[in-house]
């Protein structure tokens, strides 16, 4: 048994820590949840090894280790994969210092704090590694059926990516503290790991459209441009490439490199953690701003006022707006693929179209979350005299409105190009906006805004079917906008979920 | 104070609400206009329930609800027009300021520009709110909020204000502020319910106790009636409230 406060002692708590803060997140809080989790969790896990047969399992047996095109795509899809884990890193490190939950029991405790957060930022990296692993298993394991053994080294290899992503994620957000200081690093943050997290993608898109005139990624690591730039098949630069490959000897570096980094990562930089983090509990994040009053109280519409509210509270919110508009910067590719189409007079809005519908039906998700679910002051609109249906349809107004907003000068792009498109295109992004919210107003719960990040906890259901509502009409809308019947498939599956969520829905069962 | 000549601002009766178990029991109350009514119990004795059915946030599973003579489950529109409520978690907006919160709640309950505006600066005023008037709540303090949260509940001029623990967590200065602002809406005819634990209050402050406990009005009526009530041996609201439930458990 160790001795308390020990590093090894400290290590035991965390882990329970954790595996309690996973098993709730996986059964939203109900213990008796974790039977049907379990087996959701065991459904997707053969799903995905399906999926994964499905997209690698023929090239299981290649001999890829020589052929630099491979190499290209395996380095590129590593790279892809590490921006997403040094983002993810990056709002974990963050999440950790400015959670006050047990700062002030381990600052007063007479252990040592550089045990402490030596341990926490080791968890940081060990949350990140089984996370990759969860993701990457379904395809290690059909190629080591497949191919043999030499594919588990690709397990090494998620290993040292959580810890070098661990240990970038540490120095980034060091450097930030001591840059800009504890008040303004929260928001920079995680404004920082949005945009690496979707950066490489959305490049390698951008790069795909102006050389092959393609949204797809592949299109841009097999250029031209870039096999001729890529380095000499024996250059270091491949190891990572090789070491997934099952090149012992790479792998070996490449997880000695990874675990170094991220053990002098731990030494440098715990003893600042305690320090910084010290430092963000103390300081309060909000900027005080006076705001004259010049126009007087106005008199306005109720539902006026809960939109107006709504918008408000949304633009005020600089976390909130850095969350959401991640889901349009997915559209920067689409935007450009759009004026792309507009100059050259090519088919390619057919792929703009279902992009579009998409991303409305996403956005649209995460806002009606937070006008219908994520209200600070249920109380007092509960208690105000308006019925209820009032109420809820002005929420829904404001996220109509804030999605138009957004979309119509998209749409009218596309309308200058194409009118049929267009018009289908607007009446996708009306049925997705519509479905998202529908699902929210049926899945709702009574939750605080600042609970955004964590809302798909709160109904596995609503996300799956936000998702596979916003999916269908995205498919409906490229198929209707190809002058294609089979527009109706996608449309009868989407209809189908919205039946079946209104169906299974919690406030239609409970009331 | 002359009961028989006041007008009921709150009736319930027979009000019912069960969880797991029967939280609020078959309840009957009368709160009369202009009056301060504080209501007392133990933890878990239905309190807040019994409050949360009054302004509509709970539907009571038997029983009437009226309030100033509208029935509040047939027309909850019209009774909640007259009525504020303010629990011991003040609820705003961190994102907006205390007039642009007073403004939002002016709009919800559907108040004159001019008169709201005159009333959100005399709120913002008696409770010292003025230097933060244009900030956004975000930075503010417990008691900051929670003044702002009774500017909220008093903008729209309510008859009948319903408090739950208001007091809770604020420091001798801004509780004095809540106490004399409550004081002196029931000084221009308003009528305040109000539930506490600190039993100090509730006998400096209320014309009438209601002693509270298992989901049942156990005992009700001045200091000296519910003095009376105990046999006299009690000195204090404290000792009478505590001889209270105790019998009340030992009968249970």
């Amino acid at each position: 048994m160790s001795q308390p406060a020990s590093l090894t002692w400290l290590a035991g708590h965390e882990f329970r820590l954790g595996w309690r803060d996973w098993v709730s997140l996986m059964t939203a809080g109900g213990r008796t949840r974790a039977r049907n989790a379990l087996i959701a969790l065991i459904v997707i896990a053969v799903i995905l090894h399906f999926f994964a047969y499905w997209t690698v399992a023929a090239y299981a047996d290649a001999n890829l280790a020589s052929d630099i095109p491979a190499l290209v795509v395996i380095t590129g899809l590593l790279v892809l994969s590490s921006s997403l884990l040094l983002s993810q890193a990056m709002e974990s490190v963050t999440r950790a210092f400015y959670s006050r939950s047990d700062l002030d029991l381990i600052l007063t405790s007479p252990a040592s704090a550089r045990n402490v957060f030596a341990v926490r930022m080791a968890r940081i990296a060990v949350a990140a590694v089984v996370l990759s692993m969860l993701v990457a298993a379904p395809f290690i394991n059909v190629l080591a059926v497949r191919g043999g053994i030499r594919w588990f080294a690709a397990y090494g290899m998620v290993v040292a990516m959580g810890a070098v992503a661990t240990a970038a994620a540490l120095a980034l957000t060091i450097a930030l503290f001591r840059l800009v200081g504890a008040k303004r690093t929260r928001l920079i943050a995680q404004v920082v790991a949005a945009i690496i997290g979707a950066a490489f993608v959305i490049g390698l898109q951008i790069i795909a459209i102006f050389s092959a005139g393609s949204l797809s990624r592949f299109a841009a690591l097999q250029s031209d441009w870039m096999l001729r730039h890529a380095p000499q098949i024996s250059s270091a630069f491949w190891w990572p490439a090789r070491a997934v490959l099952g090149d012992y000897v790479a792998l070996a570096v490449v997880i000695a490199f990874g675990l170094s980094t991220l053990g002098l990562s731990i030494a440098l930089f715990s003893r600042r953690f305690g320090e910084h983090a010290v430092a963000a509990a103390g300081v309060s994040s909000v900027t005080v701003r006076q705001r004259r009053w010049t126009s007087g109280f106005r008199w306005r519409s109720v539902s006026h006022v809960l939109r107006q509210k709504e918008w408000t509270l949304l633009r005020r919110d600089p976390w909130l707006i850095s969350q959401t508009l991640m889901q349009i910067l997915y559209l920067v590719p689409s935007a450009m693929m759009l004026w792309i189409t507009f100059r050259t007079g090519n088919d390619a809005f057919i792929v703009v179209v279902p992009v579009m519908v998409m991303a409305a039906g996403q956005l649209a998700g995460g806002l009606a979350w937070l006008t219908i679910s994520g209200e600070d002051a249920p109380d007092l609109v509960s208690t105000a005299p308006i019925v209820a249906r009032r109420i809820l349809s002005a929420k829904v107004e404001a996220v109509i409105g804030m999605i138009s907003f957004i979309f119509a000068p998209l749409v009218a792009v596309l309308a200058l190009d194409a009118m049929a498109p267009a018009i289908v295109c607007a009446l996708g992004i009306l049925l997705a906006t519509s479905s998202a919210t529908a699902i929210q107003l049926c899945f709702r719960v009574q939750a605080r805004r600042s609970q955004f990040r964590r809302r798909q906890t709160s109904s596995r259901v609503a996300t799956f079917a936000e998702a596979f509502s916003s999916i269908s009409w995205a498919a409906a809308s490229a198929l209707a906008a190809a002058g294609s019947w089979g527009a109706i498939g996608p449309g009868v599956i989407a209809a189908g979920i919205l039946a079946g969520v209104w169906i299974f829905s919690p406030s239609r069962t409970t009331s | 104070m002359d009961q028989l000549n006041l007008p009921v601002a709150l009736a319930l009766r027979g009000v019912s609400k069960r969880f797991e178990r029967p939280a609020v029991d078959a309840l009957d109350l009368t709160v009369y206009g202009g009056e301060f009514y504080a209501l007392v119990g133990p933890n878990g004795a239905g309190k807040t329930t019994t409050l949360r059915m009054v302004v509509g946030l709970l539907r009571p599973d038997a029983g009437s609800i009226c309030i100033d003579g509208i029935d509040a489950l047939h027309d909850p529109v019209a009774a909640k027009q007259l009525t504020a409520w303010l629990s011991d978690e003040p609820m705003i907006y961190d994102k907006l300021t205390p007039y642009e919160y007073l403004e939002f709640v002016a709009g919800l309950w559907r108040i004159e520009p001019a008169i709201a505006e005159e009333r959100a600066r005399d709120l913002i005023g008696w409770l010292g709110l003025e230097p933060h008037a244009h900030e956004r709540c975000e930075g503010f303090s417990r008691g900051m909020r929670q003044k702002v949260a009774l500017a909220g509940a008093l903008v729209h001029d309510p008859k009948l204000i319903i408090l739950d623990e208001p007091l809770t967590g604020l420091d001798a200065g801004t509780a004095r502020q809540v106490k004399d602002v409550l004081r002196a809406r029931v000084r221009a005819g308003g009528t305040v319910i109000m539930t506490t634990h600190i039993l100090e209050v509730a006998e400096r402050m209320a014309d009438r106790i209601g002693v509270i406990a298992g989901g049942r009005l156990i005992a009700e009526g001045t200091l000296e009636d519910l003095r009376r009530q105990t046999g006299a041996t009690a000195t204090s609201l404290e000792d009478a409230f505590l001889t209270l439930v105790a019998e009340q458990v030992a009968a249970a």
